[in-house]
């Protein structure tokens, strides 16, 4: 029981962040001091697709400890991390300035394009890092605050919260995709020169962005580890595994939940300002109810309830993806080119078109039409 | 009003619907400082649902429930309530089941149940001599450090009881804890309970007529929501009434 181990982390923590830490520290200088045609060089490309896996740990962890903790199933935590996103991408809008397709000092280009003529009040602020770096944490810790506060007083739980959650990020999703909003619409906001004078595209720069995500990662962990190993964590587990007990021995259920809720929503909202700058975008498909199932998906293959292993799933589900988008696209290659074939060898597809658009006709005859055509494509 | 004034708990023409079932029906009950009452019923009497009422779980259509003479707790949440000082066991044993026995007791254990307060907790030695006489009690501090899921049937009831002491509640409110037990453990949990009962006043809901004799208490019987009769177990046992709803089946 009495194991000594400093922080009460255990081993695998242990373990955990002395490799988040090596990565941070080896990833970005096997870049920059190695020369190119060295078989110690990491291509910048790793380094950009590992931030990005830095990220999403981050964000996976923040679910980890509201769902493996908590008990409390977000299907929305990717609004949390847009959020966050989009903190950073505005002050990052604003930091080009007169580089812009259309040279204003003050708008972006797609306010100027928009025939905006000044700028909105809540863009104010997002010319300081700081200010933006704040409004990163404070926005998604607001939300959570406020969503959580009706949620949880309300008692609602389980798949109920679940769908909630989910409705939020696509309800957010419909906002953000709207030009009214102010930011940037459909597009999003993107074309991003420099973020604090260090140019963007420089190696240095995505090189500072990994070691950064790797520090907030080991931060973000630390942060977890000491809120489950506290009486609260306890408290926490108390409530994941027998709510009703928890409140009949005097805990204020929701006031924990609120907490725990609000506190991961930050780290979302953190992990998401610091994957803008290295993917260089953020529209509103972040917000899209599909990334934050795929986020728990994470925590659910990595092991729930574990931290380290949330973190990982992250990392390895990501992987796995790409190798599957990479097989993907050539399997769409593939049956592209089988159409194209089909197409050509069946010469009466185009008169079949008409099916696709019925002319007034018979029913049946257009159904009949519409039959080799569908299978064509 | 001296009943008022001198009861723990009194409730007073308590009603309680559920799409028109009546589950309390114009209830009305006096527990007096420093006693052990035993509530008996066939199912559906109302046991729980009182005790629903009692804990803030379920607010009443009407009547009183007041706490000490003073406290209304038809007005309270369940954590202001268990503030109060009442505590609550339920019918199936609930303990957390993936922390340790010693980690149970520590939450239960009287203290502040803030969010900030449970941040920063330490463990302080008082509180682990608190948590050591308890675990004494209900015979478990040979497991402490093993987890509360892995407890037997009996052992979790007991670990919960434990819970209820670690709470120090003025109140105990007991739901069937004989159910499930062995003989030897129902004549134990009797024992347990005679012995917390002479520091706390205690409400045990139980269908085991061995058990109710064993904690030789006085007795109230409920009936569709109400009291049906209410005296010794010798008493209740020899009213018609009694032997016609529950006993003469």
């Amino acid at each position: 029981m009495a194991r000594a181990m400093p922080l009460g982390l255990g081993r695998s923590g242990i373990a955990f962040l002395v490799i988040v830490a090596a990565a941070g520290v080896l990833v970005p200088f096997l870049n920059l001091a190695t020369p190119v045609d060295s078989p110690w060089h990491v291509p910048t490309t790793t380094v950009v697709l590992f931030g990005k896996y830095l990220c999403f740990a981050l964000l996976a962890l923040s679910i980890d400890l509201v769902w493996g903790y908590c008990g409390i199933l977000s299907l929305g935590h990717g609004a949390f991390f847009a959020l966050g996103g989009y903190a950073m991408g505005m002050h990052l809008m604003r930091e080009i300035g007169s580089r812009g397709v259309y040279g204003n000092p003050v708008l972006p280009d797609f306010m100027v394009f928009l025939n905006w003529k000044e700028l909105p009040w809540y863009w104010y602020g997002f010319d300081q890092f700081w200010f933006a770096a704040i409004m990163a944490l404070l926005v998604p810790g607001a939300l959570a605050f406020v969503f959580g506060a009706f949620a949880f007083r309300s008692r609602v739980t389980g798949v109920y919260l679940s769908i909630i959650t989910q409705a939020m990020t696509f309800a957010l999703m419909l906002a953000f995709f709207r030009n009214d909003m102010g930011l940037g619409g459909n597009n999003g906001l993107t074309d991003f020169k420099d973020v604090l004078g260090f140019d963007l595209q420089q190696n240095a720069t995505r090189c500072g962005l990994f070691a950064l995500s790797a520090a907030a990662l080991a931060a973000g962990f630390l942060v977890c580890r000491a809120i489950v190993s506290s009486k609260l964590g306890k408290v926490l587990v108390a409530v994941r595994d027998a709510e009703s007990r928890t409140r009949f021995i005097g805990y204020r259920v929701e006031h924990f939940k609120l907490f725990v809720f609000t506190v991961s929503a930050m780290m979302a909202g953190l992990a998401g300002a610091l994957y803008v700058p290295q993917v260089g975008i953020i529209n509103p498909g972040e917000f899209a109810p599909a990334n934050s199932i795929e986020a728990v998906i994470w925590v659910a293959v990595g092991g729930r309830g574990t931290l380290v292993g949330a973190a990982l799933g992250a990392r390895g589900r990501q992987r796995r993806q790409e190798l599957v988008h990479r097989g993907a696209s050539r399997a769409l290659a593939v049956r592209a080119r089988r159409a194209v074939h089909f197409r050509h060898a069946v010469p009466a597809e185009g008169a079949a078109r008409p099916g696709r658009y019925p002319p007034r006709q018979a029913p049946g005859a257009a159904g009949g039409d519409a039959g080799p055509a569908r299978n064509g494509r | 009003m001296t009943e008022l004034v001198n009861s723990l708990l009194y409730l007073d023409g308590v009603t309680v619907s559920f799409d028109g079932f009546r589950a309390l029906n114009n209830l009305s009950m006096v527990v007096a400082r420093g006693e052990m009452r035993a509530i008996i019923g066939p199912n559906g009497a109302g046991k729980t649902t009182m005790m629903d009422v009692i804990t803030g779980k379920t607010r009443p259509d009407k009547g009183d429930v007041l706490f000490d003479g003073s406290h209304d707790l038809t007005k309270l949440d369940e954590a202001a309530i268990a503030e109060l000082g009442i505590g609550r066991k339920f019918q199936r044993p609930t303990v957390f089941d993936s922390h340790t026995v010693l980690d149970n007791i520590l939450l239960a254990l009287k203290g502040p149940r803030g969010v900030f307060a449970s941040l920063f907790a330490r463990l302080t030695g008082d509180e682990r001599d608190r948590i050591d006489t308890v675990l004494a009690t209900i015979r478990l501090t040979d497991r402490r450090h093993e987890l509360a899921g892995r407890l037997s049937h009996g052992q979790k009831q007991w670990l919960e009881i434990g819970m209820l002491l670690a709470q120090d509640p003025a109140l105990l409110l007991v739901d069937e804890p004989a159910a499930g037990m062995t003989d030897a453990e129902t004549a134990e949990t009797a024992a347990l309970l005679r012995r917390i009962a002479e520091t706390h006043s205690v409400v045990v809901v139980e269908h085991d007529m061995t058990f109710v004799r064993d904690l030789g208490v006085r007795v109230t019987v409920l009936h569709e929501g109400s009291v049906l009769a209410e005296g010794s177990l010798d008493q209740v046992s020899a009213d018609d009434r009694v032997i016609e709803v529950y006993l003469g089946r």
